[in-house]
């Protein structure tokens, strides 16, 4: 908060108004529009009925960046669009996050080895919170995300001296459920039984002679 | 019309003007000069038989096998074509024209070859040159505003030549 | 002193009081939803004297990549160029290195080539709509357009794996085969839509509103479509079917995956339904075509559906392992309009082609816009690009 920052010692009052600051804070997230290009619509798929992103309070998109407070950068950054890039975050007012979307604003993405235009990952632009992966991430994916910016909000020190922002580790492992006949508590034994499924249907995927 | 009667009214009015002709290839195409490129276009658009009101695609290619130990079996010489793809609204025929350049103009490796520009026959054409131009590296004499349009103003180089060599960084941003 | 202001030299000003020509730069982050499309305007007042579109901030070096890989490797860089309608411009990268191959795909990968491409049309062309709606200030149409389209994504979920970016039809045939029950529920989800047709012509199509903003704005004339290549909708908006003109639509011009074998129509005016106050070839034309167009498709859709179930063949066949030297170019009928692929095949027996360029629909229906805007008003600027309908990883690619 400016000038309060690391001022107060850490106190009922004081920490309870830094909850109270933070759950205002994460629970409306403003993002910018900033989709670039099919991010942008798996973006706007998330803003609409069926994956709403405004029931975590995320959902007023302003067009300007004077009034937002999260950047999600959706699509391929360009050389060309990079100063643009820039020149928005430099406008946006603080505190402001910056989720990275999709593999292109990640690492380059797909355009990482012949691409002379692509920014190998948006990161060498703003600095970013959190990263989306996936080409496009599923909306679910792009909520997940939102969720790790709103834990960083929580566990923003903005009043009181303290212990160093600790970043928080999600509670589950992000390992896919498989089914019965594919997974194992053992890794050893799980792999072999997916081998012997992928041997076993190995003519089904085949392609056809012409 | 078909591809052959198209070449017949070309021949009867340019003669030895074609320099090549192709009419068993999946397009047929016509080859013509540089010199000889407005006048043709300009009979293949308004000559009540032919029509060719669309202009689709300006296309430039550039052959040139990179590798020099693969350069001489590559089966061609180094130059450039501009490829021009046609298509008539009343009739509903299509025809290709292509033009061939040397890479470089006089063989002088910096100085762009050139064409004469089409903006005056077809609206299509301007945007399609900027793209050849900023890709490849052709400059189109006439063109009433030749400047970069895919990429960045100051960018350096033509990426589509084969020979062009990815840049280290842009603006202070990495780019390898 | 009354030099004006140009874009080069902006130190010069005009010292006339009564007008002032502003430089206005509706710059590529901007509040609509096509992409990074920069204008910059040249206005006087409320008047928009001139209108110059700069593109390239999407500029990903598809036609690079595409002399370096193989064919199939190629195929998702084709679904980002325009993500809309991954399923067509796979089909038209497809088509194209199977014609100069000289390879035929058996009939049953062709009705589900078929099928994925007349749903990814009317899911492109409801987003169409719903952007149109939300650039003009009407949120409704957009969600109602983006429910619809979910179940669409659905269904493609079940094809592929994917929602928006498929790679699903490749060379020499599609990925996979339909999964069990997938035509019961492609035909539960066109019964589903046909009468929310109706509701997007109330939200929009004959609303008052949206007539107003959109009659008579940016009238494109035949002449300077065809001067300037546009097509598609775009095109088809401009024509006049009492004055003769042809039904201009690749799909029946000429015809692939047996889309002669089908029974729908090209949409072209004139329509006795049009409110009064349009003109051929105005905004409300050009989005009036694509709602027609949803219908036909769901046409060709249930036509496709019962023509599966007695096409013979397998769902893919073997690609080919080398390209012939030679070239083609193949265009192919996108919802945005007539998406070209010139492949030249290298020669000696390469892999990899020596050159793949994709002519953009959009890039030639962009480049009219400056044209249609001359001496309208600030406010029918976004109402003439949004009716464009863009998609900027098209125009850019």
């Amino acid at each position: 908060m400016g000038w309060l920052e690391d001022r107060l010692e850490e106190s009922v009052l004081t920490t309870t108004l830094e909850r109270a600051i933070n759950w205002a804070r994460e629970s409306s997230l403003w993002p910018m529009t900033f989709g670039l290009a099919c991010c942008a619509i798996e973006m706007m798929a998330t803003g609409a009925p069926r994956y709403d992103i405004d029931r975590f309070g995320a959902g007023a998109f302003r067009a300007t960046p004077r009034q937002a407070d999260l950047m999600i950068v959706a699509g391929t950054v360009n050389f060309k669009m990079a100063d643009r890039v820039r020149r928005l975050y430099n406008q946006m007012p603080d505190p402001k996050f910056v989720i990275a979307m999709g593999a292109c604003t990640c690492g380059g993405g797909p355009y990482y080895k012949y691409g002379y235009n692509v920014v190998k990952g948006v990161d060498l632009v703003v600095p970013v919170d959190v990263y989306v992966p996936g080409c496009p991430p599923r909306p679910e994916a792009l909520l997940e995300g939102l969720l790790r910016v709103q834990d960083k909000v929580r566990a923003m020190k903005n009043l009181t001296r303290g212990q160093p922002l600790e970043l928080p580790v999600p509670k589950r492992t992000g390992q896919v459920l498989l089914p019965p006949e594919l997974s194992d508590a053992d890794p050893v034994k799980a792999l072999e039984k997916q081998n012997a499924w992928a041997a076993q249907n190995k003519e089904q995927a085949k392609p056809t002679k012409a | 019309m078909n591809a052959s009667e198209i070449v017949a009214m070309l021949e009867s009015r340019f003669g030895t003007r074609l320099l090549d002709r192709q009419l068993t290839a999946p397009d047929p195409f016509v080859v013509v000069g540089a010199t000889d490129l407005v006048e043709v276009m300009r009979f293949l658009r308004d000559e009540p038989s032919l029509r060719f009101e669309l202009l689709h695609d300006i296309s430039g290619v550039d052959y040139l096998e990179p590798d020099p130990k693969k350069a001489a079996t590559a089966g061609f010489t180094p130059h450039l074509e501009v490829v021009y793809h046609l298509q008539s609204f009343t009739h509903r025929h299509r025809f290709t024209v292509k033009v061939l350049l040397p890479r470089w103009r006089d063989d002088q490796p910096g100085s762009l070859p050139e064409l004469p520009s089409l903006t005056g026959l077809w609206g299509s054409a301007n945007w399609h040159e900027r793209e050849v131009f900023d890709l490849l590296g052709i400059v189109f004499v006439g063109h009433p505003d030749l400047r970069r349009i895919l990429l960045a103003e100051d960018w350096v180089g033509h990426p589509l030549r084969k020979d062009y060599e990815f840049p280290l960084e842009y603006h202070g941003i990495r780019a390898r | 002193m009354t030099a004006t202001a140009t874009e080069q030299d902006q130190t010069i000003v005009e010292f006339d009081v009564r007008t002032d020509e502003m430089l206005i730069n509706m710059g590529p982050q901007h509040p609509s939803t096509h992409g990074v499309l920069r204008l910059v305007l040249r206005t006087d007042g409320e008047i928009v004297a001139e209108v110059i579109p700069h593109i390239g901030y999407l500029h990903r070096c598809a036609e690079k990549i595409g002399e370096n890989l193989l064919p199939i490797q190629f195929i998702p860089y084709t679904d980002r160029m325009d993500y809309l309608a991954a399923m067509n411009m796979n089909l038209g990268y497809a088509l194209a290195i199977e014609k100069l191959c000289g390879q035929q795909v058996p009939e049953k990968a062709q009705v589900i080539r078929v099928l994925a491409c007349e749903l990814n049309r009317i899911a492109s062309h409801l987003v169409g709509m719903g952007a149109y709606g939300l650039d003009l200030g009407s949120f409704s149409p957009f969600l109602y357009a983006f429910r619809e389209r979910e179940m669409i994504l659905d269904l493609f979920e079940e094809l592929c794996g994917a929602r928006l970016t498929y790679s699903y039809i490749t060379i020499g045939g599609v990925h996979d085969d339909l999964p069990p029950g997938w035509l019961e529920r492609c035909q539960a989800f066109l019964d589903y839509l046909k009468p929310r047709i109706d509701e997007y012509h109330t939200l929009l199509t004959n609303n008052h509103i949206f007539v107003q903003r959109t009659a008579g704005i940016g009238v494109l004339s035949r002449e300077l479509a065809l001067s300037y290549a546009c097509s598609g909708p775009m095109l088809r908006a401009s024509l006049n079917r009492e004055a003769g003109d042809p039904e201009w639509d690749l799909r029946k011009l000429e015809p692939y995956c047996g889309y002669d074998s089908y029974e729908f129509h090209a949409v072209v005016p004139p329509f006795p339904e049009a409110p009064t106050g349009v003109v051929i070839g105005d905004c409300w034309h050009r989005f009036y075509v694509r709602m027609l167009e949803v219908v036909e498709s769901i046409k060709i859709v249930e036509q496709g559906l019962k023509r599966y179930r007695t096409a013979t063949g397998s769902h893919r066949i073997e690609p080919p392992r080398h390209l012939p030297a030679g070239e083609l170019y193949l265009e192919t009928e996108c919802p945005r309009g007539a998406m070209g692929f010139h492949i030249v095949g290298a020669p000696g027996k390469q892999a990899v082609p020596l050159r793949v360029r994709a002519k953009s629909s959009c890039f030639c229906n962009l480049s009219v816009v400056g044209e249609l805007c001359k001496g309208c008003l600030l406010a029918d600027v976004p109402a003439i690009v949004g009716s464009i309908d863009l998609v900027m990883g098209e125009i850019d690619r």
